[in-house]
């Protein structure tokens, strides 16, 4: 199945803003941010579809996924 | 004469200037806040808040100064969000941050001028408060948030803005908030990013962006001048909607920010 990736702020660097992606289907939204060399801890906001989604949510085919970088200064 | 006659003799169009409330003050021995507060109560408007009066009517400029707010850290969001209440006309301000300015605060807290550096964040707020609006009365505490204290700080409070620098003690004033049942206007900014909602009793938004503990990306990038101000402004309009029930709230929705490509998104819960 084919997901898109969106990536925001510093989770750009070295990587992408945005990407189609060939994924199994089933494929859970951690098994993604693993994928792309992010740690579980340095996740903030993450969406699939604009909804929030924990990790362990199972991924469908045409599903937006966003991932955004933990931000907690003040 | 009785102070509500002098002010109504000193009106033109429902509006009482600084002059006529500081001659209230002076001759019949009110405070500020009490002068404003009979103003209001008797549909005067004062002239400081003229510019609020087409989108603000004066019963709710009333309903601002009758309510009490908690600001919980007074640093980069903090010190302008204090700033936009207080000269929105909100009457009654907590301030509570336990740290004293620094040099690196320089670069963004409305509150941080040189001469201020190693004086307690809350004691500047109220000088700064009591120069723009001697109507509002602030109440500094100067102690760091926590489950702990965080119900005898809020009391009395009708909701608390969140301008804490900390994820951890984000998530106690969010428990404490719930406890309460009052709301929170949360905000958090770190370099060009920033992100603000406002979570209602019951809802779990905040735990949703914060649902793994780690170190927000602000250690790394900083911050410059203008994310705080931004997201300070964008939470002071939660603030005025919210005590007025006016608008539709960011409630269930994350407003999150990316000022160098200027995007914003939102995510529901």
């Amino acid at each position: 199945m084919k997901i898109t990736v969106k990536l925001f702020a510093s989770f750009r660097d070295g990587r992408f803003k945005e990407e189609v992606r060939d994924t199994p289907a089933g494929t859970l939204c951690r098994r993604i941010v693993l994928e792309l060399g992010l740690k579980e801890e340095e996740l903030g906001v993450v969406m699939v579809n604009g909804r929030h989604a924990p990790l362990e949510q199972e991924l469908r085919d045409g599903d937006h996924l966003a991932l955004f970088p933990l931000v907690g200064g003040g | 004469m009785n102070p509500l006659v002098y002010l109504n003799s000193q009106a033109r169009d429902g509006i009482v200037s600084l002059a006529a409330l500081a001659a209230a003050v002076e001759r019949f021995g009110l405070s500020w806040a009490e002068a404003e507060l009979l103003a209001l109560e008797n549909g005067l408007l004062p002239a400081r808040y003229q510019r609020n009066r087409k989108m603000l009517s004066t019963a709710e400029q009333l309903r601002l100064a009758r309510s009490r707010v908690a600001v919980i850290g007074c640093g980069g969001l903090g010190g302008y969000v204090l700033e936009e209440l207080a000269r929105l006309g909100v009457g009654r301000l907590v301030a509570v941050d336990p740290d004293v300015f620094e040099e690196h605060n320089l670069n963004r807290q409305l509150l941080a001028t040189p001469a201020l550096l190693g004086a307690a964040k809350v004691e500047a707020a109220v000088a700064r408060l009591r120069e723009v609006n001697p109507a509002v009365t602030v109440q500094p505490q100067q102690k760091a948030f926590s489950v702990a204290n965080g119900a005898a700080l809020l009391a009395g409070c009708a909701l608390a803005v969140d301008a804490l620098d900390s994820i951890p003690v984000r998530l106690e004033l969010g428990a404490v908030c719930a406890g309460l049942e009052i709301p929170l206007v949360h905000g958090a900014i770190a370099g060009w990013y920033g992100q603000v909602t406002t979570q209602f009793p019951g809802d779990t938004t905040l735990a949703d962006s914060y649902a793994r503990s780690g170190t927000g990306i602000e250690k790394e990038l900083g911050n410059p001048s203008f994310t705080p101000a931004l997201v300070a402004s964008l939470e002071a309009a939660e603030v005025c909607k919210v005590l007025l029930g006016r608008g539709t709230p960011l409630r269930r929705r994350t407003l999150v920010i990316d000022l160098l490509e200027m995007e914003f998104v939102e995510r529901l819960d």
